[in-house]
């Protein structure tokens, strides 16, 4: 995007059009011809992946909302409809739910890419954050898409949720019931949901773009974490990012096939298929997966600390606990990019996805005997790795000798044969 | 701001002032409908009423009513569920205050005051009544009767505790659980709201 185009229009009407909207130039510049580093792995095919599956969730999302009505008498009826009667609507309906689950393996693979590369110190700090800004907006958009089909899920994860908010002093209540539209949640509630459930899509998009932007400014990382220095460090994106994007699209749209058709209903919960009923809450709710490693930070904490309450103390981690990452880039002192060449960090990295994964566990049992312990051992380990470990170990972690190039780095790894294509498709395996 | 170097202000200054502060004040007066369409419309904020029979509802047993739109739990508490809520001191509660509608804020919890009793007819005969929203303090799950630690409530979502006056014994919640406006209009008969 930055520097001079190559892109040379032929003759007729794409001359015509390069003169009056330079659209075409724009998408080859940034899809064709723009360089990438010649040793990106498979971990970095997760950007790609991403999109497509933004896409799978706004296409089947808009051919739902043709069938779906967001009023509380009906909901619960109008999915089983879909599910039953729609032409192609069980289809739709499971693409749609489990869509979202690959979605969220998807962006968990990519942020966690992102913290083992250090894709998110200097110059890449904006871009780290306009992707924090897109999982919260996913996060937002997941939660309030369970809402609609009405289950005792929906009914009840909407209730905690939003009752998050009654947490803080004086301004809360109010907040709750401009959010409910009411005293609980209700039809009100519903159909705003169902409207921002439609708007969010297009603002994750919005600000995707802006993310492309920003990549294409910076240019990507790679593994080494060496900067690109010469044109010999880098191939064109097509046919080189393409393809291996590509592959590894396939090979996951071949995963999500697999749940879709073969196990469409085990990421969800079989509460969910009973009618959201306000008098009764089920005897164990839990949110979808993808919220669990949060579910359990936030009822890790049952004690008051000084004057903030239990309550409003357990949704302040909960939230912290995604604030703490748009600091990320000046939390981490070291100056060394890739995990590769810090021997100490790496250690630390896989302990935090070991935290990250035990949460999650704890996320989905009750919250009795030892587990709340647990999840509070687990809630301050994760906070330690962001704000004691990550400063201290960038200040007191002897890194290993960073390779002079990426070139460099290829060559040594392919005995001093790689071709630049060769290189490209050559997993860098690590960890 | 003006373009002619002149120390009089001219028509372009004032359009530019005036322009902006109209605009402002207009942007900012055409966001609030925005904003308040969400919050809770008339029909919602009615203040309604409901008037519950309990003369079906025995020592030791529960009815749950919808009062808008949410659960109110009425029980009549067994003679040993009034003496476990008694016997606790001021000083093991979580939460101090009644939490009682019909009392002041700062109401102390004893089991009197979240108790029927408090609400002023027939002390002693109405104390075994405990009419409360039956709503967990903390993330606004409804707990499950008579069942946790204090044989009270327990709230399966996050595992609050609360003892047989409904209030917080243990976990996350902050709060005893409220106690709604209401009063017994006959012996058999309570209005709520």
């Amino acid at each position: 995007m930055s520097g001079h185009s190559s892109y040379v229009p032929s003759k007729g009407v794409m001359q015509w059009l390069d003169a009056r909207l330079p659209l075409p130039r724009l998408f080859y510049d940034s899809f064709v011809a723009y360089p990438v580093p010649r040793n990106l792995n498979y971990a970095y095919t997760f950007g790609g992946i991403l999109a497509l599956f933004l896409g799978v969730q706004i296409l089947t999302g808009i051919v739902l909302a043709m069938h779906y009505a967001a009023n509380s008498a009906i909901a619960f009826d109008s999915v089983e409809k879909i599910m039953r009667d729609v032409n192609w609507g069980w289809l739709l309906r499971y693409m749609h739910a489990n869509g979202a689950s690959f979605f969220f393996i998807a962006v968990y693979v990519h942020i966690f890419r992102g913290l083992y590369y250090g894709s998110y110190k200097a110059p890449r700090e904006v871009l780290w954050i306009l992707g924090v800004i897109i999982f919260l907006l996913m996060m937002a958009t997941a939660f309030m898409g369970y809402v609609l089909p009405w289950g005792q899920m929906s009914f009840w994860g909407a209730t905690v949720i939003t009752n998050f908010f009654t947490a803080f002093p004086l301004i809360g209540d109010p907040i709750h019931q401009l959010l409910l539209g009411g005293f609980a949640v209700d039809n009100a509630t519903l159909n705003r949901f169902f409207s921002l459930h439609y708007l969010l899509p297009f603002m994750i998009a919005g600000v995707v773009i802006l993310h492309v932007w920003a990549l294409h400014v910076t240019g990507q990382t790679n593994p080494t974490g060496v900067e690109v220095k010469s044109s010999k460090d880098t191939v064109p994106f097509t046919p080189h990012a393409t393809i291996k994007d590509g592959f590894a699209m396939v090979v996951f749209l071949a995963l999500f096939a697999y749940m879709v058709f073969y196990l469409p209903n085990y990421l969800g919960h079989p509460d969910n298929y009973v009618e959201a009923n306000p008098l009764k809450t089920p005897s164990h709710i839990v949110p979808e997966w993808y919220f669990l490693p949060f579910y359990a930070m936030l009822r890790a904490i049952t004690f008051n600390i000084g004057p903030i309450d239990s309550k409003l103390g357990g949704v302040l981690v909960m939230f912290g606990s995604i604030l703490v990452l748009f600091f990320l880039p000046w939390l981490d002192t070291s100056r060394i990019r890739s995990t590769a060449f810090r021997p100490m960090y790496k250690i630390f990295f896989w302990i935090l996805v070991a935290d990250c994964v035990f949460l999650g566990w704890l996320g989905s049992k009750p919250p009795e005997g030892v587990y709340p312990a647990l999840a509070l051992a687990g809630t301050i380990y994760y906070f330690g790795h962001f704000l004691i470990v990550l400063p201290v170990l960038g200040l007191v972690e002897t890194p290993k000798r960073l390779p002079g190039s990426i070139t460099e780095a290829v060559l040594a790894r392919n005995g001093g044969g790689g071709t630049p294509a060769g290189a490209a498709a050559a997993p860098d395996t690590k960890g | 701001m003006s373009v002619h170097d002149t120390a009089e202000p001219n028509r372009r200054d004032f359009l530019y002032i005036a322009t902006g502060a109209v605009g402002a004040v207009g942007a900012i007066a055409a966001v609030w409908p925005f904003i308040d369409q969400m919050n809770p419309d008339a029909a919602t904020l009615a203040l309604a009423e409901i008037d519950v029979d309990v003369s079906q509802v025995a020592e030791g047993q529960s009815i749950t009513a919808k009062w808008r739109g949410k659960p109110v739990f009425i029980r009549q508490r067994t003679a040993k569920e009034v003496e476990e809520a008694k016997a606790v001191e001021l000083g093991e509660l979580k939460d101090p205050i009644a939490r009682n509608a019909n009392l002041a804020a700062d109401a102390p919890a004893t089991d009197v005051n979240r108790s029927a009793a408090a609400e002023g007819t027939d002390a002693a005969a109405k104390e075994q009544w405990l009419v409360m929203i039956g709503v967990c303090t903390h993330l606004g799950c409804i707990p499950l009767g008579q069942s946790g630690p204090y044989n009270g409530w327990f709230c399966p979502c996050h595992g609050s505790a609360y003892d047989t006056a409904g209030r917080i014994r243990q976990g996350p919640a902050p709060e005893n659980m409220a106690i709604p406006p209401f009063k017994f209009t006959t012996d058999t008969n309570i209005r709520i709201g």
